[in-house]
């Protein structure tokens, strides 16, 4: 998006697209830095692969204005932006070699023949498809193909790699060797890179940011450990993992945080009721609930009844069900489950207070 | 496998009419005609003998290869010209090119020359036309020549050589277009260096196509030609009906469905049936 070799900054300022009587993405404003890895998070239909096409090019927005490095780029034609692009399902170009696939966009750009080759066959290298070079698209296994697209994207050096769901058709070993090698390109090369993905983990994995979108909308951008930790809303808590929701009543701020009463017991939270008062939704994730035999007084918890377990090696997953019948699931060690399981059944649910988060009642 | 081979039993039992047609009303008959170029007048090889030798023969086979050559050719970057713009087109440039390209199969073969005719003779349309405007003074010669033989024969051939290249043309995958262009490639480039050559299997089978067609084209040359451009498929005709010369005409006839059987073998080595519909 502007001289190679520099990571580009990006400002996309009130962007809406309308597809007819459909609002694929609605005003939408958003900061991209200058070499951050920004995934764009959300289910399919959410709006995230219509601002990737937009950022693009190839995709013209309704409304809305697109700038890379403080230039007006809204009107732009693809062409002519260059940004770096990796496509689910690759794109290759099927009747070229994998050199000669890498050397395309630099042979648009009139580069010499003495250094196209030196910089296809650095790019080769770095990417690891040394005597491959003579292949065909077809002749090449998911993961290698993956690695010539990332090659072709990344030889021109672009001021921002797109990449959309690039690794949906590899299997799960090869996506975890593939995710860890595109971080590496990513910190070699310094570019900005916008990923999309609707696999969270994988977002919460890769990214310096996590955009998090649905129904065309952008609910919440930040950090992995923010978006994680303290979602906004309720989709943005659910979508980035499994959560327990207790209703909670009579919430109000307490100092450095909130209280409320959670199934008739004293509940603390560090987080500030500033969007909700009274009626409110206490979120928890599994993983920072505790098993206890009693839950000391001032100390967070609740009482429940073990219902069943699922083995998952590492740990346990046990379902619970509250007093007043709000179901909760806790992940802990298996002994601490089957001991749980054992004894009656019935135990305390307790968790730190800064673990657990406020959202407003009902709605999303 | 089980699932294959049955879908196989079904394929060749609903082929079966055809084939049965086929061998009665085709090859039955050919395998007569086959006999004839062998013993008539005489038994032996003198009919073949007299192809290698007779430069009639030899110079309406040269004549034969050349129009089909230049009917392909123009055919078929006339069809990829249509073809780009009734699949990739707006819907109402779809529209347009799907009507002109279904049209002409409702008219005869014979109607379309005579159509010509009318078009193109020293009084018809375009002479008339070009001289009312002052600029010719002489009629052209548009037809009774090769040039009236290749305009129709493209005129006819034309739609044939669109479905192929539609086949190949919607099979491409849209993202790796815009991949090209994502990469710094303008459109202009973009269609020469990915969009052609990404679509080489439907030209290659549109190309046999109209080749084949060609070479046996029979009413087109004979209103259109004059009978100055006699092509191989008149000649036939003409051995048979007009000279009393049957083992002649019967070995041209073999030799001519060989050579296509020839070149339907190769077609099928770089092209699937099934992506030249």
């Amino acid at each position: 998006m502007q001289q190679p070799g520099r990571a580009a900054e990006i400002k996309a300022i009130g962007i809406g697209k309308s597809f007819g009587s459909f609002r694929a993405l609605d005003n939408l404003t958003l900061d991209i830095g200058r070499g951050e890895f920004l995934t764009l998070l959300g289910p399919s239909g959410s709006g995230k692969t219509t601002f990737l096409m937009i950022l693009a090019g190839f995709v013209q927005p309704s409304e809305g204005r697109l700038f890379s490095d403080g230039t007006d780029i809204t009107d732009r034609p693809a062409e002519q932006r260059a940004a770096g692009m990796v496509f689910q399902g690759y794109a290759l170009f099927p009747h070229m070699s994998v050199e000669a696939n890498i050397a395309f966009p630099l042979k648009v750009r009139k580069k010499t023949g003495a250094e196209i080759k030196k910089r296809v066959g650095e790019m080769i290298e770095r990417v690891g498809l040394v005597g491959h070079e003579k292949k065909l698209p077809s002749q090449l296994s998911g993961g290698q193909q993956q690695r010539v697209a990332l090659a072709r994207a990344l030889v021109f050096e672009p001021g921002v790699l797109l990449l959309d769901e690039p690794f949906s058709a590899l299997d799960k070993s090869l996506r975890g060797q593939m995710q860890a090698e595109m971080k590496r390109l990513h910190q070699e090369t310094g570019t900005t890179f916008v990923f999309v993905t609707h696999d969270q983990s994988e977002a919460l994995a890769l990214s310096s940011r996590v955009a998090i979108f649905n129904h065309g909308k952008l609910l919440q951008v930040g950090a992995p450990d923010e978006v994680y930790d303290r979602p906004d809303n309720r989709f943005v808590a659910e979508f980035l993992g499994e959560i327990n929701m207790l209703p909670l009543k009579g919430v109000k701020p307490a100092d450095n945080g909130s209280t409320g009463l959670c199934e008739d017991r004293a509940v603390r939270m560090n987080c500030t009721a500033e969007k909700v008062r009274g009626d409110a939704i206490l979120a928890i994730r599994p993983e920072h609930m505790s098993i206890a035999r009693e839950a000391a007084a001032g100390e967070n918890g609740i009482a429940a009844t073990a219902i069943a377990s699922t083995y998952l090696g590492a740990a346990t997953k046990l379902d619970l069900t509250t007093r007043q019948g709000a179901k909760v699931t806790v992940s802990v060690p298996n002994e601490v489950a089957a001991a749980a399981l054992g004894k009656g059944n019935s135990v305390w649910l307790t968790w730190p207070a800064e673990k657990g988060f406020l959202l407003p009642h009902g709605g999303q | 496998m089980r699932g294959v081979l049955s879908d196989r039993m079904g394929a060749a039992l609903l082929m079966a009419p055809l084939l049965l047609f086929l061998g009665l009303a085709y090859a039955w008959p050919f395998l007569g005609v086959v006999k004839w170029s062998f013993t008539l007048p005489s038994p032996g090889l003198g009919q073949y003998e007299a192809l290698l030798t007779d430069d009639l023969v030899q110079s309406v086979f040269i004549r034969t290869l050349r129009i089909a050559a230049i009917v392909t050719v123009v055919s078929v970057v006339a069809a990829y010209a249509i073809t780009v713009v009734w699949v990739r087109g707006s819907p109402a440039q779809r529209l347009i090119a799907e009507f002109c390209i279904l049209v002409p199969f409702w008219i005869s073969v014979l109607t379309r020359a005579f159509g010509w005719v009318a078009l193109l003779s020293n009084r018809g349309l375009i002479n008339t036309w070009l001289q009312s405007i002052g600029f010719i003074s002489e009629p052209l010669a548009l037809v009774r020549n090769e040039f009236g033989v290749i305009v129709g024969m493209t005129h006819f051939l034309v739609p044939f050589a669109v479905f192929p290249l539609a086949s190949a043309m919607r099979s491409l995958d849209d993202r790796v277009l815009l991949a090209a262009r994502g990469l710094g490639s303008s459109r202009m480039r973009t269609f020469w260096t990915v969009f052609v050559p990404m679509t080489r299997s439907g030209i290659i089978g549109s190309a046999m196509i109209v080749f084949v067609f060609s070479l046996g084209f029979f009413v087109t040359p004979a209103i259109l030609g004059g009978g100055r451009s006699v092509m191989i498929a008149e000649l036939i005709y003409l051995r048979i009906f007009q000279s009393p010369d049957w083992g002649l005409g019967a070995a041209i006839s073999v030799v001519l469905v060989l050579f296509v059987g020839a070149l339907m073998a190769l077609l099928f080595r770089y092209v699937r049936p099934k992506q030249l519909i």
